[in-house]
């Protein structure tokens, strides 16, 4: 394998050309991105760079030195616009064409947007600057969808002085991700501090002055935040040959086609811990795929199933969410540890027979780190839970 | 090989324990913590593995 092509210039597309150097590539190793950057990381942008704690050089995920010793045909600010797996070819926005032995697709994802005109979203660098140059003490803020990203995004506006409506459709925020109880632990945080989150409301249009509810009602702002939900960057693949739905359609190897895999956020691939396919949009999970992508590609006779337990995090206000496994369509959550009132517990999620997710807040690490043992060998619920259950119960559905 | 972990970049998901459990730790906020900063050659797959896999991009393997 000579030429080795990775579309994607973030966390997985990074992890992957790493890797592939790391594991004995020594041909043609081109790193395709269309954002005009070195890649650099997007958990801080909802999270510093929002705040104003750093500076947008403190995001670079690598040193130009370790950049150059990966030997990288590098084209930034150019994306990938189309895709022959007859031929073996990957078309860029420039009219250049780069063939490959080779391909890794991790082209990540792209935020959902709403009728009408204006309002920010929050996936670039750019996107973030721009929104922190404007939320200075006193600004009015409405932020659409109380997802992890809005809610971050909503904390932080706060700690600014902004004035902050948070406007969610579903009566919980994050009640079908998190389960109820958390969901109201959520609530609650921004409650106290004073900003209005509104649960059941569906915005229908972002206006110059605000955003329009569906009942009709104007909400006054002077930004708003779009926060709700992305979609994986897949339209450059359309015609290629490679399944696309919500994501590159992969197997448990993360393999599109032949000698193509495909990693992080636009990569929905089977996951065996779980009997599921799944698409994770998680900052770990990027970096873990990508070098599993090219590992496989590099030794395809050495594959080994990705079967990773996923792991995310989330600051908002003084609290520090952690949470291993996929959560998502769990049947029971449970408290093991700790004590939900005190923002001090640990959350256990079954899914069929087993325990299948685990939220943590303001715990010490070894309080979490047996739970995702448990979750890593698909430990059953009872035998997990044991008399820990005891306290508080809550079933779904 | 020496590693570099730059802590107050930290945000305590603990890979790095799981992917070097010899080479990291963490402190009871969840910080990691660099046990050696001059792993054996045996740990220092593991350390790859978590410089690449860290969220916060906090550690580095430098040649010496």
């Amino acid at each position: 394998m000579r030429r080795v092509v990775v579309v994607g210039a973030s966390a997985a597309g990074l992890a992957a050309a790493e890797t592939l150097r790391r594991e004995g590539h020594d041909g043609t190793l081109t790193l395709v991105g269309d954002e005009p950057l070195a890649p650099y990381d997007r958990p801080p942008l909802s999270k510093h760079l929002l705040a104003g704690e750093w500076e947008p050089e403190r995001l670079t995920l690598r040193t130009p030195d370790d950049l150059a010793g990966l030997d990288l045909d590098l084209r930034l600010v150019v994306a990938a616009t189309g895709l022959r797996l007859t031929d073996g070819t990957v078309q860029l926005a420039d009219g250049s064409t780069v063939p490959y032995d080779g391909l890794i697709v991790a082209t990540g994802v792209r935020p959902r947007h709403l009728p009408g005109q204006g309002g920010h979203v929050l996936r670039t660098l750019d996107d973030a600057v721009r929104l922190r140059d404007r939320l200075t003490p006193g600004r009015r803020l409405v932020v659409v969808g109380a997802g992890f990203l809005g809610a971050e995004a909503a904390a932080v506006a706060w700690r600014l002085g902004c004035e902050v409506t948070l406007l969610e459709p579903a009566p919980v925020p994050l009640a079908h991700a998190v389960g109820t109880q958390v969901g109201e632990l959520l609530t609650r945080a921004h409650l106290e501090r004073g900003v209005d989150l509104r649960c059941g409301v569906t915005v229908t249009e972002v206006t110059e002055s605000g955003v329009r509810l569906a009942d009709g009602e104007l909400v006054d702002a002077d930004e708003v935040l779009i926060a709700v939900g992305s979609l994986p960057n897949t339209d450059w693949l359309d015609g290629s040959g490679l399944t696309v739905g919500d994501g590159v359609v992969c197997d448990e190897y993360c393999a599109a086609a032949r000698n193509v895999y495909a990693a992080g956020d636009v990569a929905r691939w089977y996951n065996p811990l779980f009997g599921r396919s799944m698409r994770i949009e998680h900052r770990t999970n990027a970096a873990e795929q990508g070098m599993a992508a090219a590992r496989h590609l590099l030794n395809p006779d050495g594959r080994k199933p990705f079967a990773p337990v996923p792991y995310f995090w989330s600051d908002q206000y003084d609290m520090k969410i952690q949470a291993y496994g996929f959560l998502r369509g769990h049947d029971e959550v449970a408290i093991v540890d700790g004590d939900l009132t005190e923002r001090r517990f640990v959350a256990a999620y079954r899914t069929g027979d087993r325990v299948t997710g685990a939220l943590a807040v303001g715990m010490p690490p070894r309080a979490i780190r047996q739970w995702r043992q448990a979750i890593a060998s698909g430990t059953n619920w009872l035998e997990a839970v044991g008399g820990q259950v005891a306290r508080a119960r809550e079933a779904v559905n | 090989m020496k590693v570099e972990l730059e802590a107050d970049r930290c945000v305590a998901s603990g890979q790095c324990v799981l992917a070097a459990m010899d080479v990291f730790d963490q402190d009871d906020d969840g910080i990691a913590i660099l046990l050696d900063e001059q792993p054996a050659v045996e740990h220092l797959d593991g350390v790859r593995e978590a410089v690449a896999i860290c969220p916060a991009a906090a550690i580095r393997l430098v040649d010496q």
